[in-house]
């Protein structure tokens, strides 16, 4: 038991060598990431934290497979994002990575059924099962009422939670949330945080982008981006002991 | 997966119903002008092709022409040089099937209290032949009536409607220029020829009747035409090189001298009639089509427009596993719906509007299932064309350019 826990913490999901990001615009080369080096296993729960312009978004997108590096090595989960192809990419974020942006993203236009659905369309899953499996995921996130609704008509904690729905409807290993609560007061951050932590209790690896101390503190490993670089990698105290516990 | 992105597209159509809307009416303009100016004119062209047929095949005219008399030359037709005799030797030519001489003239025909101005055509029982004219009712006078000249006649349908009536004319006694006339029988209506003459106005009596009694040429024996079928296409040019000849020859006609009489080949003439409507109903489709091409113009500039409006919406589909070809067959789709939704509503506009045609103008219209075949090709490959660019675009879109998009 002891042992096949440890295999699965110790295996590989993210690993990043060397990353470089480079925008070229009119006023010349910027430079937003700089020799990022990063690796996570599978279970893992990574808050990243770090001054505004100091390349956090930039490091998830490429992450998500949204964007690609300058240069520099990405694996996920073994296989190298680079020599992916643009199907391959997309059957990637279709299925591997589930993203959860600030601004939520849904689909306007769409309800709230819909929009968590509409990934599944995307993976080939026929109409009822869509709906079915949907529906389950409504109620995890606490909206089996609104399933018919607009996304107008919700508040923005509720559009979050729909947007966590969406991005865990393929059973993703690796969630990816850029600022998932900024847009978001206290109270309801501290509801979409406990769904995070749910989530990484049943096995799912989270990463996490937030600029606030206790939002970080939900998980096991804080690391800090300044100007580019990652300056400070560490992991919650009790955690590690934990960690360390289990793997002895 | 098909089903759920006809739903997207229907979804996205709605979402702005007036943009669809006027999208959709370029498509629709355009296809009902296809509709209707290909209905207008393949019944232009059938209706020449029934009068062509109601002409009778192979056919040449021969006209008396105009001839000098001290100095005076009188107009064609007007002069009698053509004979009876004439029409004998032409029915001897090789390639010669039918013969039938005519005269032809006014004359008020009588009934009760009823009158009614028309032609009386004098000729032979093979001018019937000839122009494949049948009896709706009765029979033909014979050769013997020719030879005797008897008072027969055969009324044409528009004769019958104004001195008949309701009441069954054959065996009844019409006159004509006072002689009375027993009807022998009514001849099935024709319609209209390619010169636009009503054809059914008209009595057919003997020729040689028409000569001694009605007519009253001032030549025995003379007729003003002389209508000679060929017995196959092939051989209109050699019989119509012969029965010139022939007339030269029997008309003592120097060589470079004026002729007396003209040999026209009707059917060539027909032809041409043919001709001409194929060319006009040719432009109507092709000024029609153009319709057509700027009603897809319109759909692609909706489209070009939906994909920049939509570019957010393109990036969130994306990064949640949309692949190039489904943006691609999105975009395509909604394309495809709205210029095959504008193509049954430009149909059944086009088809109404043919038959609206056919109600006031009483113009003859012909739907076939071809036109309307080849409108919806045109129109689903008109979305598939202008839609496939901005569809393109979309699908090339760079995920996080699309997401960040503004
Ligand atoms: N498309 C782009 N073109 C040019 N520069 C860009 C582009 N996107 C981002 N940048 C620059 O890259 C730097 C890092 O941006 P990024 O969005 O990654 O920062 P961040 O750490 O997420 O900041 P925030 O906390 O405000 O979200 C910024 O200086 C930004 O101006
Ligand atoms: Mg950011």
């Amino acid at each position: 038991m002891a042992q096949s826990l440890a295999k699965k913490i110790n295996k590989n999901l993210v690993d990043v060598r060397d990353l470089h990001k480079d925008y070229y615009t009119v006023a010349g080369t910027i430079s937003v990431l700089k020799q990022v080096n990063f690796s996570m296993d599978t279970g893992d729960y990574v808050a990243i934290m770090g001054p505004s312009g100091s390349g956090k978004s930039t490091f998830m997108n490429i992450l998500g497979c949204l964007d690609q590096p300058t240069s520099g090595e990405y694996a996920l989960d073994g296989n190298q994002v680079a020599k992916l192809s643009a199907n391959a990419l997309a059957q990637t974020r279709n299925q591997t990575i589930g993203f959860v942006f600030q601004g939520f993203n849904l689909l306007s236009r769409v309800n709230l059924i819909d929009n968590v659905a509409l990934p599944l369309v995307y993976a080939g899953v026929e109409k009822t099962e869509r709906q079915a499996r949907a529906k389950v995921l409504l109620k995890k996130v606490g909206l089996e009422l609104h399933m018919q609704s607009m996304p107008n008509q919700i508040s923005g904690g509720q559009q979050q939670r729909v947007a966590i729905a969406r991005a865990l409807i393929n059973n993703p290993r690796l969630i990816l949330a850029d600022e998932p609560t900024g847009n978001l007061d206290s109270s309801t951050s501290e509801e979409i945080m406990a769904l995070f932590s749910e989530l990484n209790q049943d096995g799912i690896s989270i990463i996490l982008v937030t600029h606030e101390t206790e939002i970080a503190a939900h998980a096991s490993r804080q690391v800090r981006f300044l100007d580019g670089r990652i300056v400070q990698d560490e992991r919650s105290k009790e955690i590690t002991s934990r960690l360390s516990m289990e793997a002895s | 997966m098909f089903s759920a992105m006809l739903g997207e597209a229907w979804r996205a159509m709605g979402a702005n119903r007036l943009r669809t809307f006027l999208t959709m009416l370029g498509m629709v303009i355009g296809v009902a002008s296809v509709v209707l100016m290909m209905a207008v004119g393949q019944g232009a062209q059938e209706s020449v092709k029934q009068s062509i047929n109601a002409m009778g095949s192979n056919l040449f005219i021969v006209l008396s022409g105009s001839f000098t008399a001290g100095g005076v030359r009188s107009g064609s037709g007007n002069s009698s040089t053509l004979t009876v005799v004439d029409a004998n030797a032409i029915s001897e030519l090789d390639g010669v099937a039918n013969v039938a001489p005519i005269s032809t003239g006014g004359g008020q025909a009588v009934f009760g209290s009823n009158n009614w101005s028309t032609t009386i055509t004098g000729t032979t029982p093979a001018y019937l032949n000839i122009r494949s004219w049948e009896l709706e009712d009765g029979f033909v006078f014979s050769a013997s009536d020719m030879r005797s000249a008897t008072r027969v006649a055969l009324v044409g349908k528009t004769v019958v409607d104004n001195i008949f009536g309701d009441i069954d004319p054959i065996g009844k006694t019409i006159r004509i220029k006072q002689n009375p006339f027993i009807v022998l029988g009514v001849l099935k209506s024709k319609g209209q020829s390619l010169d636009g003459r009503d054809q059914d106005d008209t009595i057919v009596i003997p020729l040689t009747t028409a000569q001694r009694k009605i007519l009253g040429n001032q030549f025995a024996g003379s007729v003003r035409q002389i209508i000679v079928q060929a017995t196959t296409p092939e051989m209109m040019p050699m019989v119509e090189q012969n029965i010139n000849a022939l007339l030269h020859q029997r008309h003592k006609i120097r060589d470079g001298a004026d002729s007396d009489f003209f040999v026209r080949n009707l059917t060539a003439v027909a032809n041409s009639a043919a001709e001409t409507t194929r060319t006009m109903s040719l432009l109507l489709g092709a000024i029609a089509s153009v319709s057509l091409l700027v009603g897809g113009i319109g759909i692609m500039n909706i489209m070009l427009v939906s994909v920049t409006e939509r570019t957010r919406e393109i990036g969130i589909r994306m990064a949640i596993g949309a692949r190039e070809r489904d943006i691609l067959l999105q975009f395509l789709l909604e394309a495809i719906v709205i210029s095959v939704i504008g193509c049954l509503i430009g149909l059944a506009l086009g088809i109404s509007g043919a038959m609206l045609v056919n109600k006031l103008a009483q113009a003859a219209v012909v739907i076939s299932g071809n036109s309307v075949l080849i409108a919806f090709g045109v129109a689903a490959s008109v979305g598939v064309f202008f839609g496939y660019y901005p569809a393109r675009k979309a699908a090339r879109l760079n995920p996080i350019e699309a997401l960040r998009f503004q």
